[in-house]
């Protein structure tokens, strides 16, 4: 009783920074002043912009939207001028309004940010870490009581909330990042501390990112306690997100090198060979060749030999930022996916689609490269450039379908709606997987008794039973390996498995299930 | 050609898919239990929140009328042999060329007193299920009586119902007529071990007892008398004392019944055209090493798909390879495979292992003389179906066997 009591207090302090969370972006103040001023924005604009802001100078807002207001007002205000006039070179693309607001940043806020930061931080890290010992601390097995009873894991009124703010919080961080500014105070004093700059909202992203995959992590590692896959999996996961997502490219930043995540793989790292990238490479001596041949050899050595012998689970649910992110944060959602056979074929289409996409951005945007000409097609006074490609790639794959809908939509589609849906590299590993990999998942001879949960815990839609209740392996493109099927199984029907193989059984259907020995008798 | 299968289980649909992928004829499928298939053996994790009852169905809705399949959500009253014709309880009929019953089992129920007080539950059907979960709120609900479930049977529908009322946070009293928990399948230590791992999810189990009768009050179970003379305050009392072959409706039809159905080795009964395949089927003489009623669902899968390559006109007897049979205790995981008693026969010697943890055990069953071997039991370990079959038709001596679990 008294340890129940507890553990609803846990979960209390992680409502508490959630709330705190979320009313930060409504609050504060922010003096606008000419020194400010000077600082942020780039002396080329000066004489453009100073005039049109003037008149706010000394100027205190209450809450950061009146200052967005403003320096967006005088942006647009000069930009339909220039516009106006055919001065396309004066027309100003930076957006000020998120480093403005970081500078004009004042008051209570500023003055109370390690509080803060305890609030938002602390409590949900102590609050969480709380509660999951408390629920998982000695798990022998499954724990998926009342699965669906909850409304959070069964598309309830809390799981439409928790969406609708993951959503609201994606797009803030993609298209409104000055309102993240509150956030990013907090974090100011680690980016100075780790790189020696102020933390921008992508190092803000990146905390919270690995902070919860740790967290969450030590869920999973609770939860799964009892299996050493599921554990040795969650380890790599958090190791790698900490270490190489978010550590080392922040030393590499404060080193002056070009800040790179070592275990991002083209065409899911689709900037990879974008003209800035490939410059500062070009440009960062033997440590910038290094990464250019780093990032070469993953995508056409590493990944075909790796998923050759192991299938895509050593990227998908070992070492990949968006999976550790699934397979932490995202477990208690993954029996959300939809099994049906027509998601099935749609994601069959959309996920290769976005890497046929993929690719001929990177080929349009490598022909700029070369040949210095940025216009692909020129038809009828209409015409694409490997610019318009690149930026509709970023907004419509990069920002909105991983982001906002591949987070976002965890209480509604599951953990993995990106994965499987719209990973680039997931599809192109999946390839492999599918026609030249060693990996399948076995059952066992005829003890399939069509249960369902594997198929219901499967986080990638597969419908696992359908193979199961036949005696075939289960050989699918878009399988992570993430080993839950097994785990879930009642009846030790199902095994990750990446011996030698013979191909030809590799997909095979027997006529009848394994077991009843009418199968050898001579029709 | 129209064939009606009656029951829409394992082993009625089992025979209606594999019909369909090799005739064209005429398929219907009558349940009046649900309208599409599920999977039987998952009710409890509907029960206990890991699945939704949509889940649990193997195929999507689809798929019936793509396969044309015909479904008939009823429930038959009379079968009528000469005329080739069922009576539904509705007073509709329906005309068949080849029946085929698989109407499963039901749940064995005891007459004592109390019997009949609400709260008093089994364990088949989805409408169980469901009133297990209505019980179940009520008496987490309610303000008074104990919250607390008494389970009649030491076997696999009672522990699954311990585990299912555990998860609903009621107390749980198991009570195991045998020595130790399912003692008519596991040795004294291999029920021992899995009794330790009960109690370990907070179930008691009382060894040697048996229910007296069931106490109400206002119509509501209110405690259980026991053959210790013990009593026990509870608010659900779950029996789970085995199951029954599904077969009184056919009482009147001339359908000729034992305990089940009686069928031959290619399930024909003794009217025309009409089969029996699955729990509620009996062989007459059974093919050797097979029991006369097999109430598992491999057995009702294999009679299935057996039965459908005789509607199809092969030459075939029911002939499954070594028995095998998987079950899981809360959360461990127990296969068997071949022939093994809970203590040794005559000619037989058994070799057993446990681990100190009691998490893990190897039960080896080999003929006295020649050290062939006959048949396992594991808990805790999952074992190769193929690779045990195979050692058990090839007579493997129990040496080679064992080999494998060496480290």
């Amino acid at each position: 009783m008294v340890l129940k009591g507890i553990r609803y207090g846990a979960a209390g302090l992680v409502l508490v920074a959630m709330a705190v969370f979320v009313i930060l972006p409504f609050v504060g103040e922010f003096r606008l002043t000419e020194r400010v001023f000077d600082e942020v924005v780039d002396a080329s604009h000066h004489e453009a912009l100073k005039s049109l802001m003037h008149d706010d100078f000394g100027r205190t807002f209450i809450g950061v939207h009146g200052l967005v207001n403003s320096v967006n007002e005088a942006v647009t205000s000069w930009n339909v001028a220039a516009k106006a006039e055919s001065r396309w070179d004066e027309v100003i693309y930076a957006d000020y309004a998120f480093t403005i607001a970081h500078a004009a940043a004042v008051g209570w806020v500023v003055d109370a940010r390690w509080l803060l930061f305890f609030l938002v931080f602390g409590l949900p890290v102590i609050g969480g870490l709380l509660f999951i010992w408390l629920s998982y601390r000695d798990r022998e097995g499954v724990a998926h009581h009342g699965v669906f009873h909850r409304a959070l894991t069964s598309r309830g009124g809390v799981a439409l909330i928790l969406g609708v703010v993951l959503i609201a919080f994606y797009v803030v961080l993609y298209w409104f990042p000055a309102y993240t500014v509150n956030w990013v105070l907090l974090v100011d004093p680690i980016s100075e501390a780790i790189s020696g700059s102020q933390a921008s909202q992508w190092f803000l992203y990146g905390s919270m990112y690995t902070l919860v995959i740790l967290v969450m992590g030590v869920r999973m590692l609770l939860k799964y306690q009892f299996s050493p896959y599921h554990s040795l999996r969650t380890a790599l996961l958090m190791f790698f997100q900490l270490c190489f997502a978010f550590i080392i490219p922040e030393v590499l930043a404060a080193l002056n090198l070009p800040a790179q995540d070592l275990k991002n793989i083209w065409p899911l790292d689709y900037s990879f060979f974008f003209d800035y990238r490939l410059d500062a490479m070009l440009d960062a001596g033997t440590f910038g060749f290094f990464l250019l041949g780093w990032g070469l050899l993953l995508f056409m050595v590493v990944v075909p030999v790796m998923t050759y012998f192991y299938g895509k689970r050593w990227y998908c649910s070992w070492v990949c930022g968006c999976g550790g992110l699934a397979e932490t944060a995202g477990d208690p959602f993954r029996q959300l996916s939809d099994k049906r056979l027509i998601a099935w074929q749609v994601e069959r289409w959309m996920v290769h689609g976005v890497l046929v996409f993929a690719v001929l951005m990177t080929l349009a945007v490598l022909y700029t490269y070369w040949t210095g000409e940025a216009s692909l097609v020129q038809v009828a006074g209409w015409s694409v450039s490997s610019y318009d490609l690149r930026s509709w790639y970023g907004f419509a794959i990069g920002a909105a379908f991983a982001g906002v809908v591949g987070t976002g939509f965890y209480p509604f589609m599951g953990n993995r709606v990106w994965c499987r849906f719209g990973c680039p590299l997931a599809a192109y590993l999946g390839l492999i997987q599918r026609f030249r990999s060693r990996f399948r998942i076995t059952t066992n001879g005829g003890q399939c008794i069509s249960c369902g949960n594997c198929s219901t815990y499967c986080e990638m839609g597969i419908d696992v039973r359908s193979y199961a209740q036949r005696g075939q392996n289960i050989v699918r493109s878009s399988c992570v390996g993430c080993g839950i099927c097994a785990t879930v199984c009642p009846r030790g029907v199902l095994k990750l498995e990446n011996g030698a193989d013979d191909g030809a059984s590799r997909t095979e259907t027997k006529p009848f299930v394994f077991g009843n020995n009418q199968i050898h008798v001579n029709w | 050609m129209h064939t009606v299968i009656i029951g829409n289980g394992i082993a009625g649909i089992t025979c209606a898919r594999h019909l369909r992928k090799n005739s064209d004829e005429f398929i219907t499928v009558i349940s009046g239990e649900t309208d599409h298939f599920f999977s039987r053996t998952a009710l409890m994790y509907i029960f206990m929140g890991h699945m939704r009852y949509e889940h649990t169905k193997p195929y999507e809705d689809w798929f019936w009328s793509k396969n044309r399949i015909a479904l008939k959500r009823a429930w038959v009253s009379a079968v009528d042999t000469e005329k080739r014709v069922l009576q539904f309880n509705d007073s509709a009929q329906l005309a068949y060329d080849r029946l085929v019953i698989a109407t499963g089992s039901r749940s064995r129920t005891v007459i004592l007193d109390g019997v009949n007080l609400s709260g008093v539950h089994t364990l088949y059907s989805l409408q169980d299920v469901e009133r297990l979960d209505e019980s179940t709120k009520a008496v987490l609900s309610s303000a008074q009586g104990a919250r607390k479930a008494v389970v009649v049977g030491g076997g696999l529908i009672g522990i699954e119902l311990c585990e299912m009322f555990r998860s609903r946070g009621l107390e749980v009293s198991m009570l195991v007529r045998e020595p130790s928990f399912w003692g008519n399948v596991l040795s004294l230590e291999e029920g021992r071990l899995v009794e330790v791992h009960i109690r370990s999810h907070g179930v008691e189990v009382l060894t040697e007892t048996e229910l007296v009768s069931i106490e109400g009050e206002a119509g509501h179970v209110s405690r259980v008398r026991l053959s210790s003379g013990a009593e026990i305050e509870c608010s659900i009392v779950a029996l789970a004392i085995g199951v029954e072959p599904n077969v009184n409706w056919l009482q009147n039809s001339g359908i000729e019944l034992g305990r089940g159905v009686l069928v031959d080795r290619m399930f024909r009964t003794n009217a025309q055209d009409v089969y029996a395949i699955g729990d509620c089927a009996e062989f007459r003489d059974p093919p050797s090493g097979v029991a006369a009623i097999n109430q598992v669902w491999y057995t009702g899968r294999m009679m299935g798909e057996t039965l459908s390559q005789i509607l199809i006109g092969k030459d075939v007897e029911y002939a499954p390879g070594p028995w095998f049979n998987s079950a899981k205790f809360f959360d461990l995981e127990y296969q068997t495979y071949g022939q093994v008693a809970t203590v040794p026969k005559p000619d037989e010697q058994h070799f057993f292992w446990r681990d100190l943890e009691g998490r893990r055990s190897i039960k080896v069953v080999f003929d006295a003389q020649q050290s062939i071997f006959l048949g396992i039991n594991v808990i805790g370990f999952r074992v190769r179906h193929e690779l045990i079959a195979a050692y058990l038709e090839k007579e493997a001596t129990s040496q080679e066997v064992l080999k494998r679990f060496e480290r």
